[in-house]
């Protein structure tokens, strides 16, 4: 049984008086222990709106309109704000974006740190930062000892993040959800967070979701990686099958964009037109305005998630490999 | 980010800063030594002697030594009952800034925090409470109650009336104060992130949304308590407020009143002084600290 499932996940925001926009469209997704998952898609896909579900944190006026989230067996949905509240952040972390926002300016770093393990654990005040301290160490942020007192701005970016991750590991979590953990860092910090963060899962045999638009760091680090389109899945597989062989469209114009992909002084591969707004959802495959390999039966039917790939005309191995 | 290093130099080069720290502080010391530096006790009646009523200032003819600043119509130092005046005015301030601050806070930062209908009960709550004046409150209340208690229960409840009257009157300044500082703060992401560890909503307002929203409030606090000596002043100038036999500023601006024009300025006038200067130097001190701490008015030095 794996440890998290998520079944069919419609997250809806009112639109005017009565109506409602559908931000997630129905969402699949099962992870197993110790497993890392690549959430892949543009901005506005749905992948933070779809981590953010997870923990049952949609902000007003949004909710979540239908689906069913399983974590060891109990659907999240079902839980009390009290009973949910025992799952994030302590079975469940989270690491954010950009670690300049993410920490209280005003309190320090082990002021934060200490209450996120009081909120999870009857410990004591000398216990408590003696641990504190073991996770700064164990995310090499050197003098631990002293960052405990320090404030989030005299640290520098890297740093800041990896405070963000001893926090999130602080509670010995079986999940942790990282959304976008690399993109507000210098290229060269990038790397490095990304490597710890690695090294942390697999040591600690932490299962890892892995939301980003850039699927050179998915390919490093998962196993298994999920495209989204416009609030839903068209993609799903094993990380090397969908990297070699792509069969979504989609998939394979993100594939052809990246820049490794372009031989020297080439134009740079760009997928033509834009994701639409989720208030104004194309007829049919929502990708099919964009799609080259559009049918009729594109912009009449919604193609459903079979065997790994919604698309009514997916790609050959011969032809993704070209 | 400011530092308290970067406050203190920026006082120190600003000279309305230093004088209205410097009053501030005089004024504070005398009020809270009075009862060592007081030439006289007024309130010990065994001090007082009628005979030495309406005196002029020691310089003038017909003063005396004893009474630097002159006597009132009863005997009493004019500098003494300053001193003593300007601590219950103080007091009166402070206490009212307190409530004010607790209930301001507390339901700002509910309204702000929870949004939808608590906020919006709770901010036409405020609306009606600001569209009737404190003045008009207190005048009310206080008249009820000086008729209702006999004259000795009056004047041992007094201050904690004013205090909780004017403090209750002034709430939604807080309130309003907190709750916009709050609909700032809390779609930043580190209330998501202290959501996404699991912290219940009261912790979250109290440890996190408050400490980032205490620059405006402590602005506002130095102003309020400025125009909480105001109201005080004003309502016992009407007679409703501090007991002549326990007199504020405002009880002895009012007590010398009636004798202005029979020559007897200085009873009225030097509390008067004191108390424009104690109300200037807060105010000063109120707008000096909102620039310093006013992240946009800062300059390159801290």
């Amino acid at each position: 049984m794996p440890m998290l499932e998520v079944r069919d996940l419609h997250v809806a925001f009112p639109q005017g008086k009565t109506d409602e926009v559908e931000a997630l469209r129905g969402v699949d997704l099962h992870l197993s222990k110790g497993e890392r998952l690549g959430v892949v898609g543009e901005s506005g896909a749905g992948k933070s709106m779809l981590a953010f579900a997870i923990l049952n944190l949609i902000a007003e006026p949004g909710r979540v309109s239908d689906g069913e989230i399983i974590f060891h067996g109990q659907n999240l949905l079902d839980l009390s704000e009290r009973e949910i509240r025992r799952i994030r952040g302590n079975r469940i972390s989270m690491i954010f974006q950009d670690p300049m926002v993410t920490l209280n300016p005003v309190l320090t770093i082990g002021t934060q740190m200490m209450e996120t393990l009081r909120a999870h654990r009857r410990i004591s005040d000398a216990e408590a930062r003696r641990l504190c301290i073991e996770k700064l160490k164990e995310v090499s942020i050197p003098s631990a000892d002293s960052r405990m007192e320090a404030y989030p701005h005299e640290l520098s970016g890297g740093l800041r993040q990896r405070v963000v991750i001893a926090i999130a590991l602080l509670t010995d979590p079986e999940l942790i959800i990282a959304d976008e953990p690399t993109t507000a860092l210098d290229v060269t910090i990038q790397a490095e967070i990304m490597a710890l963060i690695l090294k942390l899962c697999r040591e600690k045999d932490v299962a890892l979701i892995l939301i980003t638009h850039d699927l050179g760091v998915v390919a490093e680090v998962t196993e298994r990686i999920m495209i989204m389109y416009a609030g839903k899945c068209v993609e799903e597989g094993p990380t090397r099958q969908i990297i070699d062989a792509p069969r979504h469209p989609y998939t394979y114009g993100l594939l052809r964009a990246l820049p490794q992909k372009v031989g020297r002084g080439q134009r740079l591969y760009q997928i033509p037109g834009s994701m639409p707004p989720i208030t104004a959802l194309p007829s049919g495959c929502a990708y099919h305005p964009r799609c080259e390999r559009v049918t009729d039966r594109c912009r009449r039917e919604i193609p459903e998630l079979g065997d790994g790939t919604a698309c009514f005309s997916p790609l050959t191995p011969v032809e993704a490999a070209s | 980010m400011i530092t308290w290093r970067g406050v203190l130099s920026r006082f120190l080069g600003d000279p309305v800063a230093i004088g209205a720290g410097v009053v501030l502080l005089v004024l504070v010391l005398m009020a809270v030594f009075a009862p060592l530096l007081a030439p006289q006790n007024p309130y010990d009646l065994m001090q007082i002697d009628i005979m030495d009523s309406e005196m002029p200032p020691a310089w003038r003819a017909g003063g005396d030594e004893r009474f630097l600043l002159g006597t009132d119509t009863q005997g009493r130092g004019v500098l003494s009952t300053i001193m003593y005046g300007t601590g219950i005015s103080l007091l009166i301030g402070a206490g009212a800034v307190v409530v004010q601050a607790v209930l301001g806070i507390t339901l700002g930062l509910i309204a702000g925090y929870r949004g939808g209908w608590v906020d919006a009960f709770l901010m036409r709550l405020a609306d009606i409470q600001m569209s009737l004046s404190t003045l008009m409150i207190a005048i009310i209340v206080l008249a009820i109650f000086s008729a209702g208690f006999d004259a000795n229960t009056y004047a041992d409840y007094a201050i904690f009336m004013l205090i909780l009257i004017i403090g209750v009157a002034e709430w939604p300044k807080f309130a309003r104060t907190v709750r916009s500082s709050v609909l700032g703060e809390k779609n930043k992401e580190y209330v998501d992130a202290a959501r996404v560890i699991g912290l219940p909503p009261r912790r979250i307002m109290w440890g996190h949304i408050l400490p980032n929203t205490l620059t405006p409030v402590l602005v506002i606090s130095t102003i309020q308590v400025a125009e909480a000596i105001m109201t005080e002043a004003a309502l016992s100038f009407l007679g409703l407020g501090m007991p002549v036999d326990r007199p504020s500023l405002g009880s002895l601006i009012r007590s010398g009143f009636e004798f202005i024009f029979s020559g007897s300025w200085w009873i009225t006038f030097y509390p008067a002084m004191v108390l424009i200067a104690l109300v200037l130097a807060l105010n000063l001190l109120g707008d000096w600290m909102r620039d310093v701490l006013n992240p946009k008015l800062r300059r390159g030095e801290d």
